[in-house]
Protein backbone atom coordinates (compact mmCIF):
# COMPACT_ATOMS: atom_id res chain seq x y z
CA UNK A 1 0.00 0.00 0.00
CA UNK A 2 1.22 3.07 -0.82
CA UNK A 3 0.69 6.56 0.67
CA UNK A 4 -2.05 8.30 1.23
CA UNK A 5 -3.34 12.43 1.08
CA UNK A 6 -5.42 13.39 3.93
CA UNK A 7 -8.01 13.53 0.91
CA UNK A 8 -7.74 9.98 0.22
CA UNK A 9 -11.14 9.07 1.52
CA UNK A 10 -12.59 11.70 -0.68
CA UNK A 11 -11.13 10.32 -3.77
CA UNK A 12 -12.80 7.10 -3.38
CA UNK A 13 -15.93 8.55 -2.25
CA UNK A 14 -15.93 10.87 -5.33
CA UNK A 15 -15.45 7.18 -7.78
CA UNK A 16 -11.53 7.65 -8.43
CA UNK A 17 -9.41 5.97 -10.22
CA UNK A 18 -6.99 5.34 -8.00
CA UNK A 19 -3.27 4.45 -9.29
CA UNK A 20 0.24 4.78 -7.61
CA UNK A 21 2.18 8.12 -8.21
CA UNK A 22 5.86 8.11 -6.80
CA UNK A 23 4.45 5.70 -4.03
CA UNK A 24 1.39 7.55 -3.44
CA UNK A 25 -2.38 6.35 -4.13
CA UNK A 26 -3.67 9.25 -6.43
CA UNK A 27 -7.05 9.52 -8.35
CA UNK A 28 -5.80 9.27 -12.29
CA UNK A 29 -9.68 10.52 -12.74
CA UNK A 30 -13.15 10.24 -11.33
CA UNK A 31 -14.93 9.07 -14.50
CA UNK A 32 -13.35 10.63 -17.52
CA UNK A 33 -10.31 12.53 -17.67
CA UNK A 34 -10.96 14.18 -21.08
CA UNK A 35 -14.01 15.92 -19.54
CA UNK A 36 -12.28 16.83 -16.24
CA UNK A 37 -9.36 18.60 -18.38
CA UNK A 38 -12.29 20.54 -20.56
CA UNK A 39 -14.20 21.71 -16.91
CA UNK A 40 -10.75 23.19 -16.17
CA UNK A 41 -10.61 25.29 -19.15
CA UNK A 42 -13.88 26.49 -18.80
CA UNK A 43 -14.77 26.14 -15.30
CA UNK A 44 -12.62 25.29 -12.55
CA UNK A 45 -11.32 22.21 -11.12
CA UNK A 46 -9.56 21.30 -7.88
CA UNK A 47 -6.18 18.98 -7.81
CA UNK A 48 -5.03 17.18 -4.72
CA UNK A 49 -1.40 17.86 -4.69
CA UNK A 50 -0.62 16.91 -1.11
CA UNK A 51 2.06 14.67 -2.21
CA UNK A 52 4.30 17.06 -3.38
CA UNK A 53 7.14 18.40 -0.67
CA UNK A 54 7.13 21.30 1.44
CA UNK A 55 10.43 22.65 2.73
CA UNK A 56 10.35 25.73 4.59
CA UNK A 57 13.96 27.40 4.95
CA UNK A 58 14.84 29.59 7.81
CA UNK A 59 17.79 31.32 9.28
CA UNK A 60 19.73 34.58 8.69
CA UNK A 61 21.41 33.20 5.70
CA UNK A 62 18.36 31.50 3.60
CA UNK A 63 18.52 34.38 0.80
CA UNK A 64 22.07 33.94 0.49
CA UNK A 65 21.75 30.28 0.55
CA UNK A 66 19.11 30.22 -2.12
CA UNK A 67 20.96 32.17 -4.40
CA UNK A 68 24.08 29.12 -4.18
CA UNK A 69 21.38 26.90 -4.85
CA UNK A 70 19.14 27.31 -6.98
CA UNK A 71 19.68 28.50 -10.67
CA UNK A 72 16.92 31.19 -11.54
CA UNK A 73 18.02 34.27 -8.87
CA UNK A 74 15.98 34.81 -5.33
CA UNK A 75 16.80 38.15 -5.36
CA UNK A 76 14.31 38.81 -7.74
CA UNK A 77 12.00 38.22 -4.52
CA UNK A 78 11.84 41.27 -2.73
CA UNK A 79 7.90 41.42 -1.94
CA UNK A 80 6.73 38.86 0.78
CA UNK A 81 4.97 36.27 -0.74
CA UNK A 82 6.72 36.30 -4.59
CA UNK A 83 7.43 33.30 -5.94
CA UNK A 84 9.87 31.97 -8.33
CA UNK A 85 10.24 29.07 -10.59
CA UNK A 86 13.28 27.70 -10.56
CA UNK A 87 15.46 24.34 -11.75
CA UNK A 88 17.83 23.26 -9.01
CA UNK A 89 20.78 22.09 -10.83
CA UNK A 90 23.80 19.63 -10.04
CA UNK A 91 27.55 20.64 -10.14
CA UNK A 92 26.91 19.35 -14.11
CA UNK A 93 24.68 21.81 -15.00
CA UNK A 94 21.44 19.20 -15.29
CA UNK A 95 18.72 19.57 -13.66
CA UNK A 96 17.83 17.77 -9.62
CA UNK A 97 14.27 19.26 -9.94
CA UNK A 98 12.02 22.22 -10.78
CA UNK A 99 10.37 24.21 -8.26
CA UNK A 100 8.76 27.11 -6.88
CA UNK A 101 10.29 29.23 -4.11
CA UNK A 102 8.08 31.70 -2.11
CA UNK A 103 10.02 34.41 -0.26
CA UNK A 104 7.70 34.83 2.98
CA UNK A 105 10.36 37.10 4.98
CA UNK A 106 14.16 37.43 5.33
CA UNK A 107 14.35 34.63 7.82
CA UNK A 108 11.77 32.40 5.71
CA UNK A 109 11.56 30.90 2.24
CA UNK A 110 9.57 28.38 1.06
CA UNK A 111 9.92 25.97 -1.48
CA UNK A 112 7.64 23.37 -3.41
CA UNK A 113 9.03 20.35 -4.98
CA UNK A 114 7.97 17.57 -6.67
CA UNK A 115 7.04 14.15 -5.10
CA UNK A 116 9.32 11.58 -7.57
CA UNK A 117 11.96 13.67 -6.41
CA UNK A 118 11.45 13.77 -2.48
CA UNK A 119 14.34 11.58 -0.99
CA UNK A 120 17.16 13.05 -3.09
CA UNK A 121 15.94 16.77 -3.16
CA UNK A 122 15.55 16.68 0.63
CA UNK A 123 19.54 14.92 0.83
CA UNK A 124 21.02 17.60 -1.99
CA UNK A 125 19.07 20.13 0.37
CA UNK A 126 20.22 19.71 3.99
CA UNK A 127 24.01 18.43 2.46
CA UNK A 128 24.05 22.19 0.75
CA UNK A 129 22.39 23.89 3.57
CA UNK A 130 25.12 22.72 6.30
CA UNK A 131 27.69 25.68 5.35
CA UNK A 132 24.82 28.38 5.45
CA UNK A 133 23.72 27.31 9.28
CA UNK A 134 19.84 26.93 7.92
CA UNK A 135 17.49 25.17 9.36
CA UNK A 136 15.99 23.04 6.98
CA UNK A 137 12.00 21.76 8.26
CA UNK A 138 9.56 19.81 5.71
CA UNK A 139 5.87 20.28 6.35
CA UNK A 140 4.53 17.18 6.94
CA UNK A 141 1.11 18.52 8.07
CA UNK A 142 -0.64 20.45 5.40
CA UNK A 143 -2.34 19.27 2.24
CA UNK A 144 -1.98 21.40 -0.84
CA UNK A 145 -4.90 21.67 -2.89
CA UNK A 146 -5.10 23.46 -6.70
CA UNK A 147 -7.77 24.98 -7.82
CA UNK A 148 -7.77 26.25 -11.47
CA UNK A 149 -10.03 27.42 -14.30
CA UNK A 150 -11.69 30.83 -15.35
CA UNK A 151 -13.94 29.99 -12.44
CA UNK A 152 -11.67 29.20 -10.42
CA UNK A 153 -10.80 32.17 -7.94
CA UNK A 154 -14.26 33.37 -7.65
CA UNK A 155 -14.90 30.05 -6.25
CA UNK A 156 -12.46 29.58 -3.88
CA UNK A 157 -13.38 32.99 -2.67
CA UNK A 158 -16.51 31.94 -1.16
CA UNK A 159 -14.66 29.13 0.61
CA UNK A 160 -12.62 31.95 2.78
CA UNK A 161 -13.10 34.36 5.29
CA UNK A 162 -13.97 38.18 4.78
CA UNK A 163 -10.71 38.87 5.68
CA UNK A 164 -9.02 36.05 3.69
CA UNK A 165 -10.86 36.80 0.56
CA UNK A 166 -10.13 40.63 0.83
CA UNK A 167 -6.29 39.34 0.81
CA UNK A 168 -6.53 36.67 -1.99
CA UNK A 169 -8.16 39.11 -4.03
CA UNK A 170 -5.55 41.25 -4.13
CA UNK A 171 -2.79 38.83 -4.76
CA UNK A 172 -1.14 39.44 -8.59
CA UNK A 173 0.01 36.34 -10.66
CA UNK A 174 3.08 34.51 -8.82
CA UNK A 175 2.38 36.14 -5.22
CA UNK A 176 1.51 34.21 -2.27
CA UNK A 177 -0.19 35.21 1.37
CA UNK A 178 -0.30 33.61 4.61
CA UNK A 179 -3.73 34.27 6.35
CA UNK A 180 -5.92 33.03 8.56
CA UNK A 181 -3.91 29.21 8.77
CA UNK A 182 -4.05 29.19 4.94
CA UNK A 183 -1.03 29.66 2.49
CA UNK A 184 -2.63 30.80 -0.29
CA UNK A 185 -0.92 30.98 -4.28
CA UNK A 186 -1.73 32.25 -7.42
CA UNK A 187 0.31 30.04 -9.00
CA UNK A 188 -0.27 26.56 -10.92
CA UNK A 189 -0.15 23.94 -13.37
CA UNK A 190 -2.96 24.21 -15.87
CA UNK A 191 -2.40 27.57 -18.12
CA UNK A 192 -5.37 29.10 -16.55
CA UNK A 193 -5.60 31.34 -13.61
CA UNK A 194 -6.52 30.09 -10.37
CA UNK A 195 -4.33 29.37 -6.94
CA UNK A 196 -2.87 26.62 -4.72
CA UNK A 197 -4.16 26.56 -1.33
CA UNK A 198 -2.12 25.35 1.13
CA UNK A 199 -4.62 24.30 4.67
CA UNK A 200 -3.82 22.15 7.73
CA UNK A 201 -4.02 18.65 7.29
CA UNK A 202 -7.30 18.77 10.12
CA UNK A 203 -8.97 21.45 7.77
CA UNK A 204 -7.90 19.48 4.21
CA UNK A 205 -11.35 17.65 4.34
CA UNK A 206 -13.63 20.41 4.71
CA UNK A 207 -12.10 22.70 2.49
CA UNK A 208 -12.28 20.03 -0.37
CA UNK A 209 -15.51 19.61 0.49
CA UNK A 210 -16.94 23.33 0.70
CA UNK A 211 -15.19 23.85 -2.80
CA UNK A 212 -16.85 20.71 -4.15
CA UNK A 213 -20.26 22.33 -2.93
CA UNK A 214 -18.93 25.76 -4.53
CA UNK A 215 -18.99 23.82 -7.96
CA UNK A 216 -15.25 22.95 -8.12
CA UNK A 217 -14.93 19.87 -10.03
CA UNK A 218 -12.16 17.08 -9.21
CA UNK A 219 -9.98 16.81 -11.45
CA UNK A 220 -7.43 13.60 -11.56
CA UNK A 221 -3.48 13.58 -12.43
CA UNK A 222 -4.61 12.69 -15.89
CA UNK A 223 -6.21 15.72 -16.95
CA UNK A 224 -3.25 17.57 -14.88
CA UNK A 225 -0.81 16.01 -17.37
CA UNK A 226 -2.54 16.96 -20.68
CA UNK A 227 -3.38 20.67 -18.90
CA UNK A 228 -0.06 20.92 -18.35
CA UNK A 229 1.65 20.21 -21.79
CA UNK A 230 -1.14 21.95 -23.34
CA UNK A 231 0.02 24.78 -21.63
CA UNK A 232 3.73 24.22 -22.51
CA UNK A 233 4.71 23.40 -18.88
CA UNK A 234 7.53 21.18 -18.84
CA UNK A 235 7.08 17.64 -16.46
CA UNK A 236 10.50 16.75 -14.34
CA UNK A 237 11.69 13.31 -15.12
CA UNK A 238 10.26 13.51 -18.56
CA UNK A 239 11.37 16.52 -20.05
CA UNK A 240 14.17 16.84 -18.42
CA UNK A 241 16.65 14.95 -15.38
CA UNK A 242 19.90 15.43 -14.11
CA UNK A 243 21.50 14.81 -17.70
CA UNK A 244 19.47 17.27 -18.96
CA UNK A 245 20.87 21.48 -18.66
CA UNK A 246 17.63 24.11 -18.27
CA UNK A 247 19.16 25.30 -21.82
CA UNK A 248 18.61 22.14 -23.60
CA UNK A 249 14.82 21.87 -22.01
CA UNK A 250 13.34 25.55 -23.05
CA UNK A 251 14.11 26.61 -19.62
CA UNK A 252 16.88 29.18 -20.75
CA UNK A 253 14.07 32.16 -18.87
CA UNK A 254 14.80 31.03 -16.06
CA UNK A 255 18.41 30.90 -15.88
CA UNK A 256 19.19 34.01 -14.00
CA UNK A 257 22.82 34.45 -15.42
CA UNK A 258 23.70 38.40 -13.94
CA UNK A 259 24.80 39.39 -11.72
CA UNK A 260 28.19 37.86 -13.02
CA UNK A 261 29.54 37.17 -9.34
CA UNK A 262 26.17 34.98 -8.01
CA UNK A 263 28.19 31.75 -7.84
CA UNK A 264 25.14 28.96 -8.29
CA UNK A 265 25.44 25.84 -8.11
CA UNK A 266 26.13 24.34 -12.29
CA UNK A 267 27.06 28.07 -13.33
CA UNK A 268 30.71 26.48 -14.59
CA UNK A 269 29.12 23.79 -16.16
CA UNK A 270 26.86 25.66 -18.16
CA UNK A 271 28.92 28.59 -19.28
CA UNK A 272 30.16 27.38 -22.51
CA UNK A 273 26.32 25.97 -23.58
CA UNK A 274 25.40 28.94 -22.60
CA UNK A 275 27.45 31.25 -24.55
CA UNK A 276 27.76 28.85 -27.25
CA UNK A 277 24.77 27.02 -29.28
CA UNK A 278 23.40 23.86 -27.31
CA UNK A 279 23.74 20.74 -29.30
CA UNK A 280 19.55 20.14 -28.01
CA UNK A 281 17.07 21.87 -27.90
CA UNK A 282 13.51 21.25 -26.46
CA UNK A 283 10.56 21.95 -29.37
CA UNK A 284 6.72 21.15 -29.29
CA UNK A 285 5.29 18.98 -31.81
CA UNK A 286 1.81 18.67 -33.28
CA UNK A 287 0.46 15.34 -35.01
CA UNK A 288 -2.32 16.28 -37.58
CA UNK A 289 -2.38 12.58 -38.47
CA UNK A 290 -4.55 9.85 -36.59
CA UNK A 291 -2.92 8.69 -33.31
CA UNK A 292 -1.19 9.37 -30.25
CA UNK A 293 2.36 11.15 -29.37
CA UNK A 294 4.00 9.21 -26.27
CA UNK A 295 7.32 9.50 -24.62
CA UNK A 296 10.33 7.79 -25.83
CA UNK A 297 9.12 7.90 -29.72
CA UNK A 298 11.57 8.29 -32.20
CA UNK A 299 11.99 11.55 -33.92
CA UNK A 300 13.19 11.51 -37.73
CA UNK A 301 14.86 13.64 -39.87
CA UNK A 302 16.37 13.00 -43.20
CA UNK A 303 16.07 9.15 -42.58
CA UNK A 304 17.86 9.06 -39.19
CA UNK A 305 16.49 8.39 -35.65
CA UNK A 306 17.97 12.16 -34.05
CA UNK A 307 15.80 12.48 -31.55
CA UNK A 308 12.66 11.74 -29.00
CA UNK A 309 9.74 12.76 -27.66
CA UNK A 310 9.90 13.34 -23.64
CA UNK A 311 6.29 13.93 -23.13
CA UNK A 312 3.26 13.52 -25.22
CA UNK A 313 -0.80 13.26 -25.59
CA UNK A 314 -3.73 13.83 -26.82
CA UNK A 315 -5.09 17.68 -26.46
CA UNK A 316 -8.44 17.55 -26.11
CA UNK A 317 -8.69 21.72 -27.08
CA UNK A 318 -6.59 20.85 -30.45
CA UNK A 319 -8.11 17.72 -31.37
CA UNK A 320 -4.59 16.07 -32.24
CA UNK A 321 -2.19 15.01 -30.07
CA UNK A 322 0.86 17.17 -29.11
CA UNK A 323 4.00 16.47 -27.59
CA UNK A 324 7.52 18.18 -26.25
CA UNK A 325 10.51 16.70 -28.38
CA UNK A 326 14.10 16.73 -27.66
CA UNK A 327 16.43 17.61 -30.74
CA UNK A 328 19.33 18.57 -32.63
CA UNK A 329 19.41 22.71 -32.11
CA UNK A 330 18.89 23.27 -36.46
CA UNK A 331 15.62 21.29 -36.57
CA UNK A 332 12.80 23.28 -37.71
CA UNK A 333 9.57 22.85 -40.04
CA UNK A 334 8.64 19.29 -39.73
CA UNK A 335 9.82 15.68 -38.46
CA UNK A 336 8.54 12.33 -38.45
CA UNK A 337 8.09 10.71 -35.61
CA UNK A 338 8.14 6.40 -35.08
CA UNK A 339 4.98 4.97 -33.49
CA UNK A 340 3.71 1.61 -34.31
CA UNK A 341 5.52 0.72 -37.06
CA UNK A 342 4.67 4.01 -38.78
CA UNK A 343 6.35 7.29 -39.64
CA UNK A 344 4.37 10.26 -39.01
CA UNK A 345 4.72 13.72 -39.55
CA UNK A 346 4.32 16.31 -36.82
CA UNK A 347 4.69 20.02 -37.37
CA UNK A 348 7.33 21.58 -34.98
CA UNK A 349 6.55 24.32 -32.51
CA UNK A 350 6.83 26.88 -29.97
CA UNK A 351 4.65 26.20 -27.05
CA UNK A 352 2.22 26.53 -25.19
CA UNK A 353 -0.68 25.14 -27.52
CA UNK A 354 -3.05 26.45 -26.18
CA UNK A 355 -3.51 29.95 -23.71
CA UNK A 356 -6.07 30.92 -21.77
CA UNK A 357 -8.76 27.92 -22.88
CA UNK A 358 -7.68 28.80 -26.60
CA UNK A 359 -5.94 26.78 -29.36
CA UNK A 360 -2.34 28.10 -30.33
CA UNK A 361 -1.93 26.22 -33.12
CA UNK A 362 -4.62 24.73 -35.62
CA UNK B 1 -16.58 -4.32 -10.90
CA UNK B 2 -17.06 -3.52 -14.65
CA UNK B 3 -19.97 -5.83 -16.44
CA UNK B 4 -20.15 -8.28 -19.08
CA UNK B 5 -23.76 -9.23 -20.25
CA UNK B 6 -24.60 -12.73 -20.20
CA UNK B 7 -25.91 -12.88 -23.79
CA UNK B 8 -22.39 -12.12 -25.46
CA UNK B 9 -19.27 -14.61 -25.69
CA UNK B 10 -15.81 -12.91 -24.83
CA UNK B 11 -11.86 -13.15 -25.49
CA UNK B 12 -9.00 -13.83 -23.45
CA UNK B 13 -7.93 -10.43 -25.46
CA UNK B 14 -10.74 -8.65 -23.77
CA UNK B 15 -13.36 -8.86 -27.45
CA UNK B 16 -16.82 -9.43 -27.44
CA UNK B 17 -19.09 -11.04 -29.88
CA UNK B 18 -22.50 -10.78 -30.21
CA UNK B 19 -24.46 -13.41 -32.28
CA UNK B 20 -26.87 -11.60 -34.97
CA UNK B 21 -28.55 -13.15 -37.94
CA UNK B 22 -27.31 -15.89 -40.72
CA UNK B 23 -23.37 -16.78 -39.22
CA UNK B 24 -23.12 -12.95 -38.82
CA UNK B 25 -21.28 -11.39 -35.54
CA UNK B 26 -20.77 -7.83 -33.92
CA UNK B 27 -17.66 -7.66 -32.19
CA UNK B 28 -16.01 -4.91 -29.74
CA UNK B 29 -14.39 -5.00 -26.62
CA UNK B 30 -15.58 -5.17 -22.72
CA UNK B 31 -16.64 -2.70 -20.46
CA UNK B 32 -13.51 -3.78 -18.27
CA UNK B 33 -10.92 -3.36 -21.64
CA UNK B 34 -12.43 0.19 -21.96
CA UNK B 35 -12.21 1.00 -18.16
CA UNK B 36 -8.68 0.06 -18.13
CA UNK B 37 -8.06 2.02 -21.19
CA UNK B 38 -9.55 5.09 -20.29
CA UNK B 39 -10.93 7.59 -22.44
CA UNK B 40 -10.94 6.77 -26.08
CA UNK B 41 -9.60 9.60 -29.15
CA UNK B 42 -8.57 7.25 -31.93
CA UNK B 43 -10.25 4.20 -33.21
CA UNK B 44 -8.84 2.53 -36.36
CA UNK B 45 -11.22 0.15 -37.93
CA UNK B 46 -10.78 -2.80 -40.71
CA UNK B 47 -11.80 -2.52 -44.03
CA UNK B 48 -15.18 -3.72 -45.51
CA UNK B 49 -14.55 -7.24 -47.52
CA UNK B 50 -11.32 -7.57 -45.37
CA UNK B 51 -10.84 -11.78 -44.72
CA UNK B 52 -9.81 -11.90 -41.30
CA UNK B 53 -8.86 -15.13 -39.84
CA UNK B 54 -8.74 -15.56 -36.28
CA UNK B 55 -6.60 -13.88 -33.80
CA UNK B 56 -5.72 -10.94 -36.72
CA UNK B 57 -4.76 -7.72 -35.53
CA UNK B 58 -7.87 -5.64 -36.97
CA UNK B 59 -8.32 -2.62 -35.16
CA UNK B 60 -6.71 -0.48 -32.85
CA UNK B 61 -8.40 1.11 -30.19
CA UNK B 62 -5.86 4.47 -29.14
CA UNK B 63 -6.88 6.09 -25.89
CA UNK B 64 -5.19 8.97 -23.57
CA UNK B 65 -3.21 6.27 -21.86
CA UNK B 66 -2.38 3.73 -24.71
CA UNK B 67 -2.66 2.13 -27.98
CA UNK B 68 -4.29 -1.51 -27.54
CA UNK B 69 -4.77 -3.81 -30.65
CA UNK B 70 -7.98 -5.37 -31.14
CA UNK B 71 -8.05 -9.18 -32.32
CA UNK B 72 -10.63 -10.67 -34.20
CA UNK B 73 -12.50 -13.29 -32.23
CA UNK B 74 -13.76 -15.18 -35.71
CA UNK B 75 -12.41 -15.50 -39.06
CA UNK B 76 -14.74 -14.47 -41.98
CA UNK B 77 -15.26 -11.52 -43.91
CA UNK B 78 -16.20 -8.21 -42.61
CA UNK B 79 -19.24 -6.76 -43.64
CA UNK B 80 -19.70 -3.24 -42.05
CA UNK B 81 -17.19 -1.08 -39.43
CA UNK B 82 -18.88 1.62 -36.88
CA UNK B 83 -18.28 4.71 -38.32
CA UNK B 84 -19.61 6.63 -35.54
CA UNK B 85 -16.38 5.68 -33.64
CA UNK B 86 -14.43 7.73 -36.19
CA UNK B 87 -15.72 11.27 -34.81
CA UNK B 88 -17.15 9.93 -31.22
CA UNK B 89 -14.45 7.22 -30.42
CA UNK B 90 -16.25 7.99 -26.73
CA UNK B 91 -19.13 5.23 -27.72
CA UNK B 92 -16.46 2.65 -26.87
CA UNK B 93 -16.32 3.78 -23.28
CA UNK B 94 -19.94 5.10 -22.60
CA UNK B 95 -21.48 2.19 -24.39
CA UNK B 96 -18.88 -0.55 -24.85
CA UNK B 97 -22.02 -2.89 -25.47
CA UNK B 98 -23.95 -1.36 -28.00
CA UNK B 99 -23.35 1.82 -29.57
CA UNK B 100 -20.00 1.50 -29.01
CA UNK B 101 -19.59 -1.86 -31.15
CA UNK B 102 -16.72 -2.12 -33.85
CA UNK B 103 -17.54 -4.23 -37.00
CA UNK B 104 -19.71 -6.91 -37.94
CA UNK B 105 -17.73 -9.80 -39.43
CA UNK B 106 -19.15 -13.02 -41.95
CA UNK B 107 -18.09 -16.17 -39.87
CA UNK B 108 -16.69 -18.79 -41.84
CA UNK B 109 -16.21 -21.44 -39.21
CA UNK B 110 -18.59 -21.93 -36.91
CA UNK B 111 -16.29 -24.13 -34.72
CA UNK B 112 -14.43 -21.08 -33.34
CA UNK B 113 -17.17 -20.13 -31.36
CA UNK B 114 -16.71 -22.79 -29.38
CA UNK B 115 -13.56 -21.52 -28.51
CA UNK B 116 -14.66 -18.44 -26.74
CA UNK B 117 -15.81 -17.74 -23.34
CA UNK B 118 -18.47 -17.71 -21.62
CA UNK B 119 -19.87 -14.35 -19.29
CA UNK B 120 -18.96 -15.94 -16.32
CA UNK B 121 -15.78 -17.19 -17.78
CA UNK B 122 -15.01 -14.35 -18.85
CA UNK B 123 -15.41 -12.24 -15.46
CA UNK B 124 -13.33 -14.89 -13.68
CA UNK B 125 -10.35 -14.43 -15.92
CA UNK B 126 -10.63 -10.51 -15.89
CA UNK B 127 -10.74 -10.23 -12.39
CA UNK B 128 -7.30 -11.80 -12.23
CA UNK B 129 -5.88 -8.49 -13.87
CA UNK B 130 -7.82 -5.89 -10.73
CA UNK B 131 -4.70 -5.81 -8.68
Amino acid sequence: MGARTPLYQEHVNLGAKVVDFAGWEMPLHYGSQVEEHYKVRGDAGMFDVSHMTFVDLSGGRAREFLRHLLANNVDRLQQPGRALYTCMLNEQGGVIDDLIVYFLDEMRFRMVVNAGTHDKDMAWIVQQAAAFEIDVKELTDVALIAVQGPAARDKVHLRLSPSAREKAEALAPFNAVEVGGLFISRTGYTGEDGYEVMVPQAQAVEFWRGLLESGVNPIGLGARDTLRLEAGMNLYGADMDENITPLEAGLRWTVAWEPEDRNFIGREALKAQYNATPSRKLVGLILDDRGVLRGHQRVIVDGEAVGEVTSGSFSPILGKAIAFARVPYEVEGSVLVEMRGKQLPARVVKPPFVRHGKACFE
Amino acid sequence: MSNAPSHLKYTKSHEWVESMLDDTYRIGISDHAQDLLGDMVFIELPEVGQALSASDECAVVESVKAASDVYSPLSGEVLEVNEALVESPDLVNRDPYVDGWLFTIKASDAGELDELLTADQYIELSSDDDH
